[in-house]
């Protein structure tokens, strides 16, 4: 019986740890110049995989026989890109019917078959956050990803094991969509805060409620438990530190509010996403160790943008502020190494403080630093490999390898990389002017039907 | 009541002029730019040279070459001095803030509009003009947009205080060729509903030019001999006669393949005097474009393929690939306040295979050719305008920075909203406490 017992556990760990569709690989990267991000750039190096682990980096390394050998003599081996702000790979963005949708993940809507995760890993980037839209004060819960490219089965693009977060916004957005679409909080900036506080408030006593009748049901076996409420239950969560806060905001007074609010209820964990104005605020962001994802140069495309800086990630940095750059684009995310690089031309980032914006800052946002983000030993076999350094204009992405499995080989891969192909479509439709801000879709229909 | 409007005026007059200025003043002068590798574009690159700027133009160019007196040396050693950069198709000066309206000047009412001219709404203050310049761009194509005739684009000089300061000697008239791609994901029409609108506006395009054709010959006609019929008065007829006589040439917005092939067959059926624009999928038909020996002002190149099954690289690659073909390349942003991504843009097309002098003149000699100034822009020669940048390092690099820009002569001074904000705010005083 016992053993029965053992071998049901050992069938259950190997069904929990093996997750369909997650690949690991064993490669040995060869004699490439090696960015590790967090311990400098080493020459003439050789990066060992094993199992989709970094097992050794070190020169001269043999591969193990039957391991697959990438040549990267003259290529620069770097950390996978990471994108604190996507969304890529689900198939919807916003659920924009309440300033307040914190029961909702886009966890729940993965969509394997979004080429655009393909074209994003050719830029190098193994790792999104796939974010739910901006169209409420507290939106929905987000999904860390890995672009394991030609899978099918959504659950092979988690990541497992890293933390949730969800989305806040704040500013026009929020305001534009239930204020002056709906007629309901906020339509300012100062019913945005009133609605959060609000909504961290009802949390708490809905915490409080389930804490009562837990200690009276001890005593009183009929005692009745309070009405079960995930959107409620989410935001108690969030005060328990359990979930990450990613909030969507650019101006310098927005960004100080939250902090305020967060201190208020014992909040510690804050990204602010875009945070045209963060360099505004530089010096209370960094004491609050609230960090900052941002975009490279994007200004002006609305009122709330239009005093910003392309210098905001190196004011941000000299200040002290963990920085990310993010794209929030299907088209950006193809080149975020270039968008990193931007910090050499405003401001002078050195190349580590550049690359960590895309790599090591990113991941610590998203808290998963102790696992993707840099080259170092034991974590995962994320890797991006370049022709040229990756902060020159003229560098080309050459290979790109999740848990040591190659998803992109410039030299191998077909043109047409679809896994699916909609048997509808009799001419393939010729795409225009993509939209690039995808932060409000789903939400066109509150101002269509008016 | 009116003498509170009086000092509502009053009011109005100190917020304009009492304000501090937004930037500092640009400077004339005889300048000469000493010890720098000059990339002339037209005639190689010299090293150790000079470039002596007067009068707005360039007046000597070499590495022997005497600095006249009085002249103000710029110590160049380190340096490189390229042409500056031109930008073939923009809204700069045009749209200040893309998300309102109020600040949008781009697009008028109506469909055609050949008589709205682009020149006229450009705001010589916007605040896109610094940031643009100090990266490098010293001219830009403005276009109006929307309908099938969205009016008359401008190329002006980043640098002025009126239109008429600003302009740079080319204008031309806009069609957004009838298209058969989708605007975008999520344009929700059925293939049907597509070729129907792709139809009614190529019908409409073809009446509009035969009406104007006819406008332009009963003009002749009556400007010849007054005893025949004036035609009455018509605006956009009018502002259509010196397109059909190919004296403003017609900048043909066209992306999709046989869009492309289409516009072709149209240009020479109708014997238009025509640029092509856009040209995304200018890659698929290369060679028929450059047989027909149109020239292409392509961008922008920071963009998704236009076919989900597309290789991923075909809007970096697409520049190369036409110019490889003979086509005449200018590559444009198709941007307004990140206009000064050019370089980046030109930089992603040497990176995925055009050779590096092909885009460099694609973003300097090209256009200018092909916007009928080859000889007063777009390469470093005596007697050209002194639109000159002088930067640290290789033109396209993303760290280069600008060191020096000259604008029609003038010295600019490397300052913008975006380098005052860093300035202001690297070490912002009171830090934390105040």
């Amino acid at each position: 019986m016992k053993k029965i017992k053992n071998s049901i556990i050992v069938l259950l760990c190997l069904v929990t740890t093996i997750v369909v569709g997650q690949p690991k690989g064993d490669v040995v990267i060869k004699g490439g110049t090696v960015l590790t991000v967090t311990n400098g750039t080493l020459e003439n190096t050789d990066v060992y995989i094993k199992d989709g682990k970094i097992q050794r980096i070190a020169e001269n390394i043999k591969a193990p026989s039957g391991v697959k050998v990438i040549d990267a003599s003259g290529l620069y081996v770097m950390p996978g890109i990471i994108d604190a702000h996507s969304h890529l790979g689900i198939s919807t963005v916003n659920e924009a019917t309440s300033p307040i949708t914190a029961d909702v993940w886009t966890g729940d809507v993965i969509n394997p078959y979004s080429v655009g995760m393909y074209w994003a890993l050719a830029g190098g980037v193994t790792s999104i956050h796939a974010m739910h839209g901006s169209a409420n004060v507290i939106g929905g819960q987000n999904e860390t990803m890995k672009l394991r490219w030609g899978q099918t089965d959504p659950e092979a693009f988690r990541m497992q094991g890293a933390p949730r977060t969800i989305k806040f916004a704040l500013g026009e957005n929020p305001t534009r969509v239930h204020g002056r679409g709906n007629g309901v909080n906020p339509s300012t900036r100062m019913g945005v805060e009133f609605v959060i506080r609000d909504g961290f408030n009802k949390a708490i006593e809905y915490k409080k409620a389930w804490a009562e009748y837990e200690a009276s049901k001890k005593k009183n076996p009929r005692a009745v438990p309070p009405k079960y409420n995930l959107r409620l239950q989410t935001l108690v969560d969030i005060l328990d530190g359990k979930i990450l806060i990613h909030c969507h905001s650019y101006r310098a007074d927005e960004i100080l509010m939250l902090t305020r609010v967060a201190k208020d209820f014992g909040i510690k964990n804050l990204t602010f996403q875009h945070a045209n104005e963060a360099f505004k605020v530089a010096p209370e962001l960094a004491e609050f160790g609230a960090g900052a994802s941002v975009f490279a140069d994007w200004w002006a495309y609305k009122f709330e943008v239009y005093y910003s800086t392309a210098y905001n990630a190196t004011i941000l940095t000299r200040n002290g502020v963990r920085t990310s750059i993010n794209s929030d684009s299907g088209e950006l995310i193809r080149h975020l190494y270039h968008e990193a690089a931007k910090t050499q031309r405003y401001g002078d980032l050195s190349d580590d403080e550049a690359l960590a914006l895309i790599t090591i800052n990113p991941a610590l946002q998203l808290g998963v630093g102790d696992r993707i983000g840099s080259i170092e030993k034991g974590k995962d076999g994320d890797i991006a490999i370049f022709k040229n350094h990756p902060l020159s204009v003229y560098t080309v992405p050459q290979y790109t390898l999740v848990d040591g499995v190659v998803y992109f080989d410039i030299n191998n891969d077909p043109d047409d990389m679809r896994v699916n192909i909609n048997p509808e479509e009799s001419i393939e439709p010729v795409i225009l002017d993509e939209n690039h801000e995808r932060c409000m879709q789903d939400t066109e229909w509150i101002f269509n039907n008016k | 009541m009116k003498k509170l409007i009086k000092i509502y005026f009053i009011m109005l007059i100190f917020l304009a002029f009492g304000a501090k200025a937004q930037m500092s003043k640009g400077e004339k002068g005889t300048f000469a730019l000493t010890n720098a590798t000059v990339v002339t574009v037209s005639n190689g690159t010299i090293e150790n040279a000079t470039v002596i700027i007067s009068n707005g133009m360039i007046m000597e160019v070499g590495a022997n070459v005497t600095v006249p007196e009085g002249a103000t040396t710029i110590d160049c050693a380190g340096h490189y001095i390229y042409p500056g950069m031109i930008d073939s198709g923009t809204n700069v000066g045009l749209v200040e803030v893309g998300s309102l309206a109020e600040t949008r000047d781009n697009s008028e009412i109506g469909s055609v509009k050949p008589h709205i001219q682009a020149l006229t709404a450009i705001n010589p203050n916007s605040t896109v003009i610094p940031v643009t310049r100090v990266g490098g761009i010293t001219t830009v194509l403005t276009n109006p947009e929307g309908g099938l005739i969205p009016g008359t684009s401008a190329l002006i000089n980043l640098h002025g205080y009126t239109p008429e300061q600003m302009y740079a000697g080319f204008k031309g008239m806009r069609i957004n060729f009838p298209n058969s791609g989708r605007r975008g994901r999520r344009d929700r029409r059925s293939d049907d509903e597509i070729k129907k609108a792709l139809e009614k506006a190529l019908k409409e395009l073809n009446d509009v030019w035969g009406k104007a054709t006819e406008y332009s010959g009963m003009m002749d006609a009556h400007n010849s001999n007054s005893t025949n019929p004036k035609p009455d008065y018509y605006p956009e007829m009018e502002a259509m006669i010196p397109v059909i006589k190919g004296e403003i040439p017609v900048l043909i917005e066209v992306n999709a393949a046989k869009d492309i092939q289409a516009a072709l067959t149209w240009i020479k059926d109708n014997e238009v005097n025509a640029i092509l624009t856009g040209v995304a999928e200018g890659w698929r038909v290369a060679d028929e474009i450059a047989e027909a020996g149109v020239s292409v002002i392509t961008g922008p190149m920071f963009s998704t393929p236009t076919r989900s099954s597309d290789r991923y690289d075909r809007r970096y690659a697409n520049p190369g690939i036409m110019a490889k073909a003979g086509v005449k390349v200018a590559i444009r942003t198709a941007e307004t306040e990140n206009a000064r991504n050019l370089p980046f843009n030109a930089g992603f097309a040497v990176a995925y295979g055009m050779e590096k002098d092909e885009a460099i003149k694609a973003v300097t000699l090209n256009p200018a050719e092909i916007f009928g100034l080859g000889d007063q822009l777009g390469s470093i020669e005596k007697g050209k305008m002194a639109n000159l940048v002088v930067t640290d390092g290789d033109l396209f690099e993303t760290k280069t920075t600008i060191v020096h820009l000259f604008i029609s002569g003038w010295q600019i001074p490397i300052d913008s909203r975006h380098i005052r904000l860093y300035e202001e705010f690297l070490e912002r005083s009171p830090g934390l406490s105040k």
